[in-house]
């Protein structure tokens, strides 16, 4: 009796616990099962330096959606999005770019550079704002289902959000262009600075095996900008306590909906009786049953994985088997004793407080995805990296520091394979690109993880490690994701439906996607 | 040229747009930084330096400064002890609100009145009679509020003494930077924090200690527009914005009861001194009072739906609206919202707002006026319980 309930969702990160949530809140007897010791899944913090708290994979929130953090009561729960106001990019020459936190000293900064870019960094931003208010609505929405993709479709997918309406001809005309172009491709119509130029392409690449130039990479860079339509609500930032506060929060509100949340609980496998999902199977042999189960695993571990192949059509598991999981990021953390000190900029500074993006050029970018793509590691990486002790106390012992840097590219596929001596070496490649603008880093550093994709998908269970749960290449967004016919969270088995970054609208900590599956079973 | 405070050599370079709002004769930075945010999130995540010091402040001493005081506030004086602070308002005959501030008993015969607005001659009003003597201490007295979570572990580690022992709302005395300084938990954030009081002539040390020694826990110089979201959220009132002092107004609509201000806990009614203003409110607390100081909530989706409609995404301040914003029942104005922000830490739109006592009901529902593209719309918005935020950090 115990081990029934209305749903079972499989996997604790923050879109099966927000899944739960929501199921709960219509009054359905609901259980999580993670796999680990703690929720989150890629949005986890953990002490692994004593005295330092990593946020261990994902590092920044920008599209939480508004409803949920309402519906939820997060805040209450303790979330808390922090400011991260700035961007820092240092140079080869010496010299530095930065975007402040105000428009007159960032326009001046540019200027400084480049006065033509000046003019065109307000152009450009109003213009993606303004396409991202016609997109936006899709985030909200369950997408229909036309068999094939074409930008004509998306078109008319924005007509029904009702807000492509307000789109110019020109912007229109742009936001086609947008489905297709690479970011270099974009970026160049509007700017002539390298660092400009580089570390906003770098928007376009994250969490896919693709480079700046490749095609279909612009369309990513809008939702950067989507962020600005929720506005008192944006919620653009670090959240308190590293992405773990988010999913802790999350599973809070959960449980005081009436939640269980069981941790050590892996998932073996689905039990399928005449067509139909009745219960779990987990690896320690319990058994659970539930009327409806969702599983917020990415798409190839949930079908290849737990379901047996006989229980789905083979063209189905086609589409599964080809969806795009190349994992191509990697993330080092390090606790440090002192504060990188940038040799462009002195000192202890705003510039700390804000992202440091080491992305001199576009074509800085390219080079370091020309060595992935064939399969080894790049000399000089692209790296995101942000302090969040410096915006968060608590993260650090007073006084000291930790330092997230995410890093493009880690190819899974890696040749020779990986092992503990190249994931050293890469680790070595970040410190070493680093220490190239900050020299006193490599003194500082008192502790250090490294995590590439294979450790990636061996601790959050993300397939190839890629951080999306699939790329977010064009052809696998909205009616796409994950196979066509299956975008609204239902599968080809009965009671058995999807809730996690593999659906629409896609990865990232968003939430939208557990939130928009529970509405689906909700209806039955 | 306005006066600097005791701290203006080291706030005025921190000033990046030299924005100085006024502020009793003084000038005081509405922020330091270009915008307000991260100031406002060292009040509530790490710690916040707010100089403070344009409070006016007057020490009342002597053998009656007690029944001076008793005579004067709504609060019982008297049960007072040494290192107590109590907050208060003080009224008018008619028992209503003239300004309220705190008393802090330095010893059994001294204590420290702080007000917003000048109280000098209303003090020596009612010290006829009495033996005491009242000082406008205001311009000798420098004062810093060290607000949020880590401003106890700051001053642990700058502080001649530990304050672990020193709990919410009471006083000590001890030395930051080599100076004298008292301290008092006590504060307008609604948060842990602390306030010092040392002699102007000692200000910049204390500053300057302070600093170095929270630097490693995130310590923040922040301003008043800062200061002013989280005093809404804390429920906190205004003089001048949430209500006017009944030494002001020219009509007598324009007066606030204790009761109307959300403040009659501290109205105490059994105290054995006699007050001024406690036959009106002793009245009052029979008939009833006609309005009501209540939190609201203004509701989001449909705030965001209007903008949607004119094709534009919400936009609401970022930063305390102070002036009047009607609220409505069916059609009719029965209220107006006194101070309104958005709580970035509560991710919700909120308001103290003045209502009519029968609309005063937490659940009640109100329409609150905005702005949509120059258009006027009413918008719902709830009453709530206040204050809006209330950590236990702030007493533990
Ligand atoms: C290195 C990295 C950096 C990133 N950076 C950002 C960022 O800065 N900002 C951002 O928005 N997004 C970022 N992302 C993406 C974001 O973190 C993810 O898209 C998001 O957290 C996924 O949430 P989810 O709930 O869909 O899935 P997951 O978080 O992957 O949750 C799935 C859960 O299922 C559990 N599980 C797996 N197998 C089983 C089983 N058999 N039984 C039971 N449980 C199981 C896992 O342990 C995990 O907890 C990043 C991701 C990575 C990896």
């Amino acid at each position: 009796m115990a081990n029934n309930y209305d749903a079972i969702v499989i996997g604790g990160g923050h879109n099966g616990l927000i899944h739960a949530a929501y199921l709960a809140r219509a009054g359905k007897k609901v259980v999580v099962l993670e796999r680990r010791h703690l929720v989150g899944g890629a949005a986890v913090t953990e002490e692994i330096v004593p005295g330092f708290k990593f946020t261990e994979f994902s590092y920044v929130v920008s599209l939480l959606r508004p409803e949920i953090i309402r519906d939820l009561e997060l805040p209450k729960h303790g979330l808390t999005i922090l400011p991260l106001p700035s961007t820092f990019t240092p140079m080869d020459n010496g010299d530095y770019l930065a975007a402040w936190d105000d428009h007159d000293k960032t326009r001046r900064e540019i200027w400084r550079h480049s006065p033509k870019d000046a003019d065109a960094y307000d152009a450009y931003s109003r213009a993606m704002a303004r396409m991202a208010m016609a997109v936006k609505p899709i985030l909200s929405m369950i997408p229909p289902d036309p068999t094939s993709l074409s930008p004509k479709d998306l078109f008319g997918l924005l007509k029904l959000g009702g807000h492509a309406g307000s789109l110019s001809e020109k912007d229109f005309h742009n936001l086609a262009k947008l489905m297709t172009m690479s970011a270099a491709d974009l970026l160049e119509e509007w700017f002539e600075l390298d660092p400009l130029k580089g570390t906003k392409s770098a928007s376009g690449i994250i969490g896919t095996f693709l480079g700046p130039r490749s095609p279909g990479t612009a369309y990513v860079l809008l939702h950067h900008y989507m962020g600005e339509i929720d506005g008192a609500f944006r919620a653009w930032g670090f959240a308190k306590g590293g992405t773990g506060g988010i999913s802790n929060s999350i599973a809070s509100s959960a449980r005081a909906l009436g939640v269980e949340v069981r941790l050590n609980a892996s998932v073996a496998h689905v039990i399928v009786k005449g067509g139909r999902a009745v219960g779990v199977a987990l690896e320690n042999g319990d058994e659970l049953y539930a009327k409806t189960i969702s599983s917020s695993l990415d798409p190839k571990r949930t079908f290849l994985k737990l379901i047996e192949p006989r229980h789905l059509p083979d063209d189905f598991l086609t589409a599964i088997k080809r969806y795009r999981t190349r994992g191509s990021s990697g993330k080092v953390n390090l606790a440090l004793s002192e504060l990188p000190d940038f040799t462009a900029l002195p000192g202890v500074g705003p510039l700390h407080r804000g992202a440091i993006s080491i992305s001199p050029s576009i074509e800085y970018i390219e080079r370091a995805y020309d060595a992935a793509k064939y399969g080894d590691l790049p000399a000089r990486p692209y790296i995101d990296s942000i302090l969040p002790s410096m915006i968060d106390p608590d993260m650090a012992p007073p006084g000291q520091h930790v330092m997230s840097c995410f890093v493009q590219y880690a190819p899974y596929h890696l040749n020779g394979g990986w092992d503990d001596a190249k994931r050293e070496a890469f680790g070595d490649s970040v410190v070493d690109t680093l220490a190239q603008y900050a020299p006193n880093l490599k003194r500082a550093i008192i502790g250090r993880q490294v995590l590439v994709p294979p450790d990636i998908e061996r601790i959050t269970g993300l397939t190839e490690g890629n951080i999306f749960a699939g790329e977010l290449a064009l052809h696998q967004l909205f009616f796409l994701r994950p196979a066509p016919g299956y975008t609204d969270y239902r599968t080809p088995i009965r009671g058995f439906w999807q809730c996690g970054s593999g659906t629409h609208p896609g990865g990232g900590i968003m939430g939208a996607n557990g939130r928009l599956a529970a509405l689906e079973v909700l209806k039955g | 040229m306005l006066l600097g405070t005791p701290f203006h050599a080291r706030t005025q370079p921190l000033n990046e747009a030299q924005v100085w709002r006024r502020w009793s004769g003084y000038l005081a930075a509405g922020a330091y930084e270009l915008t307000h945010e991260r100031e406002y999130w060292a009040i509530r995540n790490a710690a916040a330096l707010i100089d403070v010091s344009p409070l006016l402040k007057y020490h009342v001493h002597g053998p009656d400064a007690a029944r001076l005081l008793d005579r004067m506030v709504t609060r019982d004086v008297s049960r007072l002890g040494v290192g107590r602070v109590l907050y208060t308002p003080w009224c008018d005959t008619e028992g209503k609100v003239i300004d309220d501030g705190t008393i802090t008993r330095l010893d059994a015969q001294r204590f420290r009145l702080t007000a917003a607005e000048p109280n000098y001659r209303w003090l020596s009003m009612n010290a006829v009679g009495l033996d005491v003597t009242v000082e406008d201490v205001s311009s000798q007295v420098a004062s810093l509020a060290l607000q949020g979570p880590k401003s106890r572990l700051i001053l642990n580690a700058c502080a001649a003494d530990s304050l672990d022992g020193l709990a919410y709302f009471r006083v000590t005395h001890t030395r930051v930077g080599g100076v004298p300084v008292t301290i008092s938990r006590t504060g307008y954030t609604g948060d842990l924090g602390y306030e010092l009081w040392c002699d102007a002539r000692d200000a910049v040390a204390v500053w300057d200690t302070l600093m170095t020694a929270g630097a490693a826990y995130g310590i923040t110089p922040t301003g008043i527009l800062a200061l002013d979201i989280a005093r809404v959220e804390a429920g906190l009132i205004m003089l001048d914005v949430d209500y006017t002092s009944a030494h002001v107004a020219t009509i007598p609509e324009q007066k606030s009861s204790p009761f109307e201000l959300n403040l009659g806990w501290a109205v105490d009614l059994k105290k054995a001194a006699r007050f001024v203003g406690r036959k009106a409110l002793a009245a009052e607390k029979t008939s009833g009072s006609a309005w009501q100081m209540v939190g609201l909530e203004i509701e989001w989706p449909n705030l965001e739906r209007l903008f949607w409609e004119e094709g534009l995404p919400p936009r609401i301040p970022n930063t305390t609206v102070r002036a009047s914003i009607p609220l409505s029942s069916l059609g009719r104005q029965v209220g107006y919202a006194s101070s309104s922000c958005w709580s970035p830490l509560l991710k919700k739109y909120i308001a103290l707002a003045h209502v009519e006592a029968a609309h005063a009901k937490p659940g009640d529902l109100l329409m609150f006026e905005i702005m949509v593209q120059h258009k006027h719309r009413y918008t719902p918005a709830r009453v709530v319980p206040l204050p809006f935020f209330n950590p236990e950090r702030k007493r533990e």
